[in-house]
């Protein structure tokens, strides 16, 4: 199911019609072996989606890892996964990033264009725009390294896709909140 | 305090001890060898060999439950830790402390198919509270007493440790991490003092509360169920029990209305229906007690206490949600409302008691006596007459029987009443029974049965032959998977589909191969006598009860339906069909 579907997507919960929401969820978990498979495991076994999600350790010396989850349901699913994600014993911290204040979410995407010509010469033209750097070249290949929300990323691969795109990987949400305070 | 290395098993077997184990339910195997050999080396920690690992932590959950401690379970890695896997998930859903030692091959052979091999910790990791793989001798001893903290605190549940084969002989010294706090662990016992202001607020002005209690205040402890005993009789609130919370509030006290739920009572459904303020304490609105969520209780405010939030608006949206452990919670409320000399609504509650009395004037657990055949009814009827003024505990099987044990059986105190709820485990009953009996050498203890159910644990009986626990198996033997039967008669036009107990053993005979009494009954008259000769026969005892094969368990809540549309009898079953919708639900 694509985002703009899921956004339309209604369901039914106590006979209330409510509205699907997506929501970016910051989790501190200590990074041992097995916590993302118990993340993930929760996810899937209780039906939950998840349309993204990144993990890399932040605190080598405390041993944290961060994994940042773009997830959407009503707002009880939403209250459960986050009920559910605390009550792992690794778990340190469930951070809404969507509900608690402004934050930022930044995606990194590598995207590699195959063509000759004009075609070559305007995937590079709009990756100028998009302010994407090309960080790999051959006569008839670029690849494109560009960061940006999910929203612009999406836009610059639809563009790329007439002009020979052949392959995408993408990192996936990571957020932080707005301003001096820290999660 | 550091002292002298010793073997990794060594180092299990001394933090069980620190631990205050007593007990290990158990079965042998090439990659629990060291700790076998350790634990023969000492004479703290008794060990009882079981004769299939399901019934190991069955056993373990009995001990657990019918004494508040922890049970421990110790199996051999592969197939020894597959087979735990049914009794760790219902260990789960019915929130039972229990930790589980597996053994893992050696570290070095991990991840190569090596014999007896399983992804332990992987299998288990969505069936426990939680799991570990120890991979060094260092973290033995920290992993042992953790995985004691995590699951006897918090929601109790089940925990596994995967100790490898090299590990547990490796050598280390010996640290007790008894009393370490956890660095991401620590569930909120205390309640936030103004939801409790706010919660008797609501009690106060209530016209139509009910209390709706549930395992959680079994899993509080003792001192929780006399607390909240106090504070239903101080507020003169009816009180309806859920399956798991049978026992939490003497069944016997006038402003108890029994259990609540799909076979449960006609008024405590009724009343969960009509009430204007429920109050849960330590029950999740579980699927067979709210029936059609769309109806369920649609005119109340709802208070719902629970130490885990994550059952908190989870199937049913409360009003004021109260995180916390049960016994802190109800002390708090009966200070506030002692206090604060607080009374109920007099007149209303009048009203509503008046209701509650017309709606039990139903008698919903009526049945048509027989001085034929044995109405499975009536056996538990004499049952309950002939033990109820023993300590007795009773364990059941999942079905029929279940149901009506839970109807018929009266429970004064918690921790007497342990069945397979969550899950709905056939054959849970016989090994639960022994793990009672073994924290319980002097106690009655019954396995209500029924004759499809006993079949899947039935190896136990060695069990309890060889360490003399003298469980009794009350069989309620009619022929058929009872429940199934029954469900099919009433969803799927009475075609019986591999529900009839066939090539069925005689009980009697089994009894005797395994050094056990056999007894049997096929006539109503013959009731009283055979369940005298059951008590007073020494030694493990197979009652097989020949019970009327057509009779189906009422009231009932057809799937689907709502709090007030019960079915009393045969007769309110063939008016209301049930609908498409609630064909679909189990």
């Amino acid at each position: 199911m694509t985002k703009a579907q899921s956004l339309r997507h209604l369901t039914k919960g106590e006979g209330v019609t409510q509205q699907i929401e997506r929501h970016t969820i910051s989790v501190m978990v200590d990074n041992e072996a097995g916590v993302l498979a118990r993340v993930i495991g929760l996810f899937s076994g209780r039906g939950y989606n998840i349309e993204s999600l990144t993990v890399a350790e932040v605190d080598a010396q405390r041993h944290f890892s961060r994994i940042t989850v773009v997830t959407s349901g009503t707002p009880m699913i939403i209250e459960q996964i986050k009920n559910q994600l605390r009550r792992l014993v690794p778990v340190h911290r469930v951070t809404d990033l969507t509900v608690e204040g402004p934050s930022l979410e930044r995606e990194l995407i590598l995207v590699k264009v195959k063509g000759t010509g004009e075609k070559r010469v305007e995937s590079l033209r709009i990756a100028d725009i998009f302010r994407a750097r090309v960080v790999d070249s051959t006569i008839e290949s670029f690849v494109f390294e560009m960061t940006g929300s999910t929203e612009k990323l999406t836009a610059f691969v639809n563009l790329m896709q007439p002009l020979g795109l052949v392959e995408v990987s993408r990192t996936g949400v990571v957020a932080i909140s707005r301003g001096p305070e820290a999660i | 305090m550091a002292t002298e290395p010793i073997t990794g098993a060594d180092i299990v077997i001394k933090a069980l001890v620190d631990q205050g184990v007593e007990v290990i339910f158990g079965y042998p195997g090439g990659a629990v060898l060291p700790l076998y050999d350790a634990l023969f080396k000492q004479n703290q920690i008794k060990h009882i060999l079981v004769r299939h690992e399901q019934a190991a932590v069955h056993a373990a959950e009995g001990y657990a439950r019918s004494t508040g401690k922890v049970g421990v379970v110790l199996v051999t890695s592969g197939p020894g830790a597959t087979n735990a896997v049914t009794g760790l998930t219902d260990a789960l859903m019915d929130s039972v402390p229990v930790v589980c030692l597996t053994g893992q091959v050696p570290t070095h052979l991990i991840g190569n198919d090596a014999f007896q091999e399983a992804d332990t910790t992987g299998i288990t990791r969505p069936v426990t509270k939680h799991n570990y793989l120890v991979k060094s001798i260092n973290d033995v001893s920290r992993v042992i007493h953790e995985a004691f903290h995590v699951s006897r605190s918090g929601r109790p549940g089940p925990v596994v440790v995967d100790l490898p084969k090299d590990v547990q002989q490796a050598k280390f010294e010996y640290v007790n991490y008894a009393n370490q706090r956890h660095r991401s662990y620590n569930p909120q016992l205390k309640p936030d003092r103004a939801l409790i202001e706010r919660a008797v607020d609501l009690m106060a002005k209530a016209e139509r509360p009910l209390f709706y209690i549930g395992g959680g205040v079994v899993n509080s402890g003792t001192a929780a169920s006399q607390l909240l005993t106090e504070l239903v009789r101080l507020t003169g609130f009816p009180c309806t029990q859920t399956l798991m919370g049978l026992g939490a509030f003497p069944a016997s006290d006038p402003l108890s209305l029994g259990m609540v739920g799909m076979h449960g009572m006609f008024e405590s459904n009724h009343a969960m229906h009509d009430c204007d303020l429920m109050i849960n304490i330590g029950a999740r609105f579980d699927d067979r007690v709210t029936g059609k969520l769309a109806a369920f209780s649609p005119g109340s405010t709802k208070i719902h206490v629970d130490i885990d939030p994550s059952s908190i608006n989870k199937n049913v949206h409360v009003d004021l949600a109260i995180v916390g452990d049960v016994g802190h919670v109800v002390e708090d409320m009966l200070r506030v409302w002692k206090a604060r000399q607080a009374k109920p609504n007099g007149k209303a509650l009048a009203a509503w008691w008046d209701q509650i009395n017309k709606w039990r004037a139903r008698e919903c657990l009526r049945y048509r006596p027989s001085n034929d055949v044995i109405k499975p009814q009536y056996a538990l009827q004499r049952l309950y007459d002939a033990i109820k003024d023993r300590d007795y505990y009773i364990t059941t099987e999942v079905g029929q029987h279940q149901m009506w044990a839970a109807q018929f059986i009266k429970f004064e105190k918690p921790n007497h009443w342990l069945t397979s709820g969550g899950l709905g485990t056939m054959g849970y009953g016989l090994p639960a029974a022994i793990g009672v009996q073994i924290a319980h050498p002097e106690a009655l203890v019954i396995d209500v049965a029924g004759e499809a159910s006993i079949m899947m644990n039935i190896q136990e009986m060695s069990t309890a032959a060889q360490y003399r626990t003298p469980v009794k198996i009350f069989i309620m033997n009619n022929r058929w998977m009872g429940m199934v039967r029954q469900w099919q008669e009433l969803l799927h036009g009475g075609r019986y589909s591999e529900s009839y107990s066939d090539a069925l053993p005689d009980f009697v005979k089994l009894a005797e191969a395994f050094g056990w009494t056999g007894l049997r009954a096929t006539k109503p008259a013959e009731m009283d006598d055979i369940i005298k000769k059951m008590i007073e026969t020494p030694g493990p005892v197979i009652v097989d009860v020949a019970v009327d094969e057509k009779e189906n368990c009422f009231p009932m809540i057809p799937s689907g339906s709502a709090h007030n549309e019960m079915l009393l009898g045969p007769d309110d079953q063939k008016a209301s069909p049930v609908s498409e919708e609630g064909m679909v639900l189990v």
